[in-house]
């Protein structure tokens, strides 16, 4: 078992690392401190470490690091700031769709990766598109709230940008 | 997890090769979806893994000669937004919209999901059905497998140590043909099958049943066939008599388990329930001629 030289560009940031063939991407990206990225299962069943991988979520659980060497990855700390949050995230605060957290971070990804494919999604597809993160607080209720309201709120900020909504 | 080491070909030859100088010590390795998780439940060890996701030659959907023919490393996400996919392998795309989870999906593949061969593998029954064969290739050459005989057991298949799968195809449905998927689990999302069925019909132009298959998951030891009431439908009208005996005919094919998700009693049941809704619903469909 040797190291290699692994290349991960996390959050626009591009990282060089020597990682053995048996690391996975989770804990790759727990090593460089992208702590927001969680270890819940380890077996695909929980979804609390959910990235994207050059713009798919997975579960981060099982990817081998080597497998993303070259990769473009998005954690939820890259999608926005405590200045500056993502929708997703400033709806998520706002629904109070976080009790401990520790789902969060996943929930958003998967919350993300479904608006980037359609931005008007029903609560059935919303249901199906989170049915890979477990939350053990929330009852689910508010997370799909928050998922409505961030949807939303993007349309809305969309139609200001195009210029059709009321900017002034 | 244990330790192994890793190789990463870049190309089909590349990891034929490999394959053929390191077998059986040497194992693919696709999504992962299976083998990390065995690794962590120690179910498994393995000394040496080999990444396919880099094997260009494994990847995409395309028409040959009256088959469609899917790359072995195609994943469940993409059978969802393939066009080939929705035109002529609708069946699978149904299997694939309850797979597992998103999540999952993205990193999935068909060809792992056919060589793990669990009983409850979910793009079985609709490759059963379709008629489909498996391509697999060494060194030596290449060769094709009709589904019905590749798996042969729990975890078992034809698949020598030294071959890869490297497609699937199946030959494109007939215009007069409709067929559909189903699956049981415990809950609705990311869940395994308990019980899972396929059917496809044929109707000849007077609307008989020119041609029926049906295909059942996790209620014996590999995802099988239902021959008997195939046979019984064939030259019929598909009415509903004849519909609720190839359930029960179904039902009586099968050796189902008791285990943490069901007893044997309640898949059998559910067998003929999932193939009287599967058949009637295909029978429907089919649009009779002007
Ligand atoms: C949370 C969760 C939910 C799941 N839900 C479902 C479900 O609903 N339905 C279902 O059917 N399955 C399910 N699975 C199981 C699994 O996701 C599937 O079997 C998947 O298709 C395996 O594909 P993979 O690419 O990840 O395979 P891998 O884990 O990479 O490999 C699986 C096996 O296939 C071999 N292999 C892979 N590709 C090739 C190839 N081209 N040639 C030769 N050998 C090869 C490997 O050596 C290994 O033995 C689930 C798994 C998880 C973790
Ligand atoms: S830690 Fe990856 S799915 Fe649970
Ligand atoms: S908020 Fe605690 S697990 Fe979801």
């Amino acid at each position: 078992m040797q190291p290699k030289m692994i290349t991960l560009t996390v959050n626009g940031r591009k990282h060089q690392v020597a990682l053995n063939p048996d690391e996975t991407l989770l804990n790759a990206l727990r090593q460089l401190n992208y702590t927001d990225v969680k270890n819940g299962c380890e077996k695909g069943d929980c979804g609390a470490c959910a990235v994207l991988l050059n713009g798919k979520a997975v579960n981060s659980c099982l990817v081998l690091a080597w497998q993303a060497d070259g990769s473009e990855i998005l954690t939820n700390a890259g999608l926005g700031t405590m200045d500056n949050p993502h929708p997703i995230q400033e709806a998520f605060a706002d629904a109070g769709a976080a009790q401990c957290g520790y789902c969060t971070p996943g929930m958003i990804i998967s919350a993300k990766a479904l608006l980037d494919q359609n931005p008007h999604p029903s609560e059935e597809e919303i249901r199906e598109a989170i049915s890979g993160n477990l939350c053990r607080c929330t009852g689910y209720a508010q997370i799909i709230t928050a998922i409505q309201i961030a949807a939303e709120r993007i349309a809305a900020s969309a139609l200001v940008g195009s210029g059709q909504g009321g900017k002034q | 997890m244990p330790e192994f080491d890793l190789l990463m070909p870049q190309t089909l030859p590349e990891a034929l090769e490999m394959l053929g100088d390191r077998a059986p010590d040497l194992t693919p390795l696709a999504g992962g979806t299976n083998v990390i998780v065995y690794m962590r439940e120690d179910r498994h060890r393995y000394k040496m893994l080999m990444d396919l996701t880099r094997l260009n030659e494994l990847h995409g959907v395309r028409r040959e000669d009256g088959h469609l023919v899917l790359g072995s490393a195609t994943t469940i996400a993409e059978l969802l937004t393939d066009p080939l996919i929705a035109e002529h392998g609708a069946l699978l795309r149904q299997a694939a919209a309850v797979f597992a989870s998103p999540l999952v999906r993205n990193r999935a593949t068909v060809g792992g999901n056919l060589v793990d061969a669990s009983p409850a593998a979910d793009t079985a029954p609709p490759l059963l059905v379709m008629n489909a064969e498996v391509e697999l290739a060494s060194q030596k050459g290449v060769r094709r497998v009709p589904m019905d005989e590749f798996m042969v057991g729990v975890n078992e298949t034809l698949r020598q140590p030294e071959e890869l799968l490297v497609s699937i195809r199946w030959p494109l449905p007939a215009t007069r043909s409709a067929g559909g998927f189903s699956k049981i689990g415990l809950r609705k999302g990311a869940v395994c099958s308990v019980v899972s069925a396929a059917v496809m019909v044929e109707k000849d132009e007077d609307g008989l049943c020119q041609s029926a298959r049906i295909a059942l998951g996790a209620v014996a030891t590999r995802p099988i066939r239902a021959y008997a009431a195939e046979e019984i439908l064939v030259g019929q009208p598909l009415k509903p008599q004849i519909i609720d005996l190839a359930g029960q005919l179904s039902a009586e094919t099968v050796k189902p388990i008791d285990d943490i998700r069901g007893s044997a009693d309640y898949r059998r049941r559910m067998v003929e329930v999932l193939v009287r809704r599967l058949l009637s619903r295909a029978a429907q469909e089919i649009v009779p001629r002007e």
